[in-house]
């Protein structure tokens, strides 16, 4: 028997009692993930209104068919799957098949991923980091990604899905993941190193002073 | 072994994760020990990461959670007037 050995506990005991009847603690249920669901649509259609819809109607959806849950994912896996159906019908309506396709030949794509050196990054500007211009353009380097790398770096980590759910609510290999998520991480590194260059505040020598 | 720049930029993102085999990741770390680009590329590429978990980084539209949960609430009293038999035919 492996119904319900995945999830937590304290999940199983609200599905079960959701499904007996208890039917508002779905509230309660879906809560935890609101953000996760609304990110994956976001990932996948790229536009605020499109991925909001997409995230209810996502909800709507596990709430008619908590039934057929079967415990043998995690939920929030599940969930994803269901999400990311979403967000393709959503994208294939939008655009019919075009952007899926340029997606998918960009996989077998030998493009460059190697980072980008750096030779002067010194300590971690911490600092740098509380930016709100560092994660302005991480969400726009995040944005241009093609779809196939975008949408595993959202699992991954923004959602912190590992490798095997990832691959799982992706519908595709765990080296596939790996790869793609590699690359991802790369132009991101890429993108975001200039940035963090030029905007990072002046070296301080000794007392202070800049260099 | 001894590795070159180029081997390590490709296990970044598994030596980021751990998911490495030891001996690799023991190869990597003597690299990085002597080499300060590496090093600069790993440290910039973590960094980096830890910004998607920021939730300022990516926010969610003003009212979502309200809207979603009333949404979800309509979805709720439909399927009880539907069971009931009241509900629109």
């Amino acid at each position: 028997m492996f119904v319900m050995r995945m999830i937590e506990p304290n999940e199983a005991g609200l599905i079960v009692r959701i499904l007996a009847g208890e039917k508002e603690l779905f509230h309660e249920l879906i809560r935890p993930y609101e953000r996760m669901v609304y990110l994956t649509l976001f990932a996948i259609v790229k536009n605020e209104t499109e991925a909001e819809d997409g995230a209810q109607e996502t909800v709507i959806s596990a709430y008619r068919h908590l039934a057929s849950f079967r415990g043998d994912a995690k939920f929030s896996t599940w969930l994803t799957t269901i999400a990311i159906n979403e967000g393709r019908k959503r994208l294939r309506k939008a655009k019919g098949a075009a952007e899926d396709s340029i997606d998918e030949q960009a996989e077998g794509h030998e493009g460059d991923y190697a980072p980008a050196p750096l030779t002067d990054w010194g300590e971690i500007p911490l600092e740098a980091l509380e930016r709100k211009e560092l994660r302005e353009a991480l969400r726009v380097a995040v944005a241009e990604l093609p779809g196939i790398y975008r949408q595993v770096f959202v699992l991954r980590d923004l959602e912190e899905l590992n490798i095997e759910e990832t691959a799982q609510a992706l519908g595709i290999n765990p080296g596939a993941v790996k790869v793609r998520l590699h690359r991802a991480r790369m132009m991101l590194q890429k993108r975001l190193v200039p940035f963090l260059k030029t905007t990072a505040p002046a070296r301080r020598g000794f007392f202070g002073r800049a260099l | 072994m001894k590795l070159d720049c180029k081997h390590v930029w490709e296990h970044i993102s598994e030596y980021i994760d751990k998911s490495v085999d030891a001996e690799l990741r023991k190869d990597i770390e003597l690299h990085l020990e002597h080499c300060e680009i590496c090093s600069a590329i790993l440290d910039s590429t973590r960094n980096i990461l830890l910004l998607p978990a920021d939730a300022r980084t990516f926010e969610l539209p003003v009212g979502y959670s309200k809207r979603l949960h009333e949404r979800l609430k309509e979805e709720m009293e439909k399927s009880k007037l539907e069971r009931s038999g009241d509900g629109p035919k």
